[in-house]
């Protein structure tokens, strides 16, 4: 069925009795063309391009809880394209862009709301390392503004402008940029992929690969063998795990990244705002919450919650930037697994095996990555090789020294 | 997540900064170029038990080896990194 204003009337007549689900909830086949692990949004969005844009349908997501469970459910939603390098840069912005067509493309509203995201600097280095990827965003076809402090103070009157610590100087805005409803994401493209063939296939945990030489010829999961002729793994914070099973090793860790939600306020804040000096972000929901986070907890973890002292400091960076916040309960918080590379930037490639696929090292930003990810992977699974998009994405680079390290922080995931 | 500094007994996570992985130890001299783009980039990253390196950097900055579950959070084993060295260890 398409969604539309007409089926809403209708199903409005009959009581809403009439609406068909939304997807197949599939049991698993014995064999597939592609598997893809992990139901998050990558996975789905990737066996969404694979039978949309490259005719192969006969492709299962194995979810090993519900789909959209893992870090797609966890974040924050922020979704822009303000990077500085050129590995990076055009592969986020062909994500805003297909992020702009993406509810009229899944006929699901994804509620992409292009409200914004304004990064504030707080010195004159900060401002010019600002201005500096402001042109690279511009060259690079993305949109971006100088903010000098009137005009953010114009926009968001309530930071707290006499900050000693931090004075503002202006900000790094993004227009184009916003915020979109997490689940609806994951479903749109459950709903789109079901529709065109793919087996989405829940409460089936994969626990071993069953290799063939250089080759994976089947997965193990917890419903049974699954014989397969190509794999790709889309399964953030445990990518390492999944390559020890076919006996791989990566460039990543997995840590610990929290998030908050306050108790609901009248419309008071229209943008995203960066605090990243002082490790603060936030938007408010549609609901009224305020949706807010900070950096990662900064050491390994698989157990998705962290600890109290990273609460404590994403609360002070609150509260020394809008000092309004003081009074303003939290009502809940949590944490997700997140897969932090070497370098900060993710992979997109073969791994070196005959049909072993790595979608993975997402760090702390992959939500805003989700369509151009799937596109990117389905184009690499179904041609064996990558999009120019997607072509510094690459495993190789750890070794060939490609790295592609916005931060400049090194080697050390923590720090990215 | 508490952590008990030999030195300085038990003390909050705020006082510590982590360092990641205390396996890979650094190359010899001469060992070509693969050990060293393991050494610098590549993780085991398990669930479960891992021995990583902490310094009570707010405290008597000695350098830890932190034997913890990555689960569950729960600290196993705390030593001296000084204690540590020398003793035959490296990726199990
Ligand atoms: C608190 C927080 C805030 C964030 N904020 C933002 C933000 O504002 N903007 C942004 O762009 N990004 C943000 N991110 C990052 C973003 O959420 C992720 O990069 C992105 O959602 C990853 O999507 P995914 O589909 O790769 O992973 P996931 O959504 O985690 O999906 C992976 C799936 O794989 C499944 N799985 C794992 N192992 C197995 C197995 N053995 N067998 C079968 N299935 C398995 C998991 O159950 C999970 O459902 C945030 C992350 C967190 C944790
Ligand atoms: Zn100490």
């Amino acid at each position: 069925m398409r969604y539309s204003v007409w089926s809403l009337i209708r199903q409005g007549l009959v009581g809403n009795r009439g609406w068909p689900e939304a997807w197949r909830d599939a049991a698993p086949k014995d064999r597939y063309d592609v598997i893809v692990i992990g139901g998050g949004g990558h996975g789905l969005a990737t066996a969404y391009y694979l039978a949309a844009l490259h005719g192969i349908t006969k492709v299962a997501v194995l979810e090993k809880g519900w789909i959209g469970g893992g870090n797609t459910g966890r974040n924050t939603t922020i979704v822009r394209s303000n990077y500085l390098l050129p590995g990076n840069e055009p592969f986020y912005e062909h994500s805003l862009r297909l992020w702009e067509g993406l509810s009229a493309e899944l006929d699901f509203n994804v509620m992409f709301s292009q409200r914004g995201v304004l990064n504030l600097c707080h010195s004159d280095a900060q401002r010019d390392a600002f201005a500096r990827r402001g042109n690279a965003m511009l060259m690079m076809g993305a949109d971006a503004e100088l903010l000098d402090r009137e005009a953010v103070r114009a926009m968001v009157p309530g930071l707290d402008f006499a900050n000693a610590r931090f004075p503002i100087t202006g900000g790094l805005l993004q227009r184009r940029a916003g915020t979109a409803r997490h689940d609806a994401v994951v479903w749109g493209y459950a709903r789109a992929a079901s529709a065109l063939g793919v087996d989405i296939v829940q409460n089936c945990e994969v626990t071993g690969m069953v290799r063939d030489g250089d080759r994976i010829s089947a997965v193990e999961t917890t419903r049974g063998t699954i014989r397969v002729d190509k794999v790709g793994l889309a399964v953030a914070g445990n990518s390492s795990r999944l390559a020890a099973m076919a006996g791989l090793r990566l460039p990543i860790e997995s840590h610990v990244l929290q998030a908050f939600v306050s108790e609901g306020l009248k419309p008071w804040l229209d943008t995203v705002v960066t605090f990243g000096a002082g490790h603060f972000y936030v938007s408010q929901s549609d609901k009224g919450g305020l949706v807010f986070g900070g950096d990662i907890d900064g050491y390994n973890s698989y157990a998705q919650r962290g600890n109290l002292p990273t609460v404590e400091h994403v609360a002070a960076g609150a509260v020394a930037l809008f000092p309004a916040l003081g009074r303003v309960r939290i009502l809940r918080s949590w944490g997700g697994l997140v897969d932090m590379t070497m370098d900060g930037s993710p992979i997109i490639d073969r791994l070196p095996l005959a049909n072993l696929y790595l979608n993975g090292g997402w760090c702390y930003g992959g939500f805003k990555a989700t369509p151009a990810s799937g596109w990117c992977f389905a184009y690499t699974l179904a041609r064996d090789e990558p999009h120019e998009l997607n072509a510094a994405y690459r495993l190789d680079r750890f070794a060939t020294g490609h790295l592609i390290d916005e931060r400049g922080a090194g080697p050390q995931p923590g720090w990215h | 997540m508490r952590i008990t500094c030999p030195h300085c007994g038990s003390r909050g996570l705020t006082e510590f900064s982590q360092q990641g992985d205390a396996s890979p130890l650094r190359p010899d001299d001469g060992a070509g170029e693969a050990a060293w783009v393991d050494f610098v980039h590549f993780r085991d990253n398990p669930r479960g038990e891992h021995r990583e390196l902490w310094q009570h950097v707010l405290g008597c900055r000695t350098w830890l080896v932190v034997t913890r579950d990555t689960a569950t959070h729960a600290i196993l084993r705390v030593e001296p990194a000084a204690d540590v060295r020398g003793r035959p260890r490296g990726r199990t």
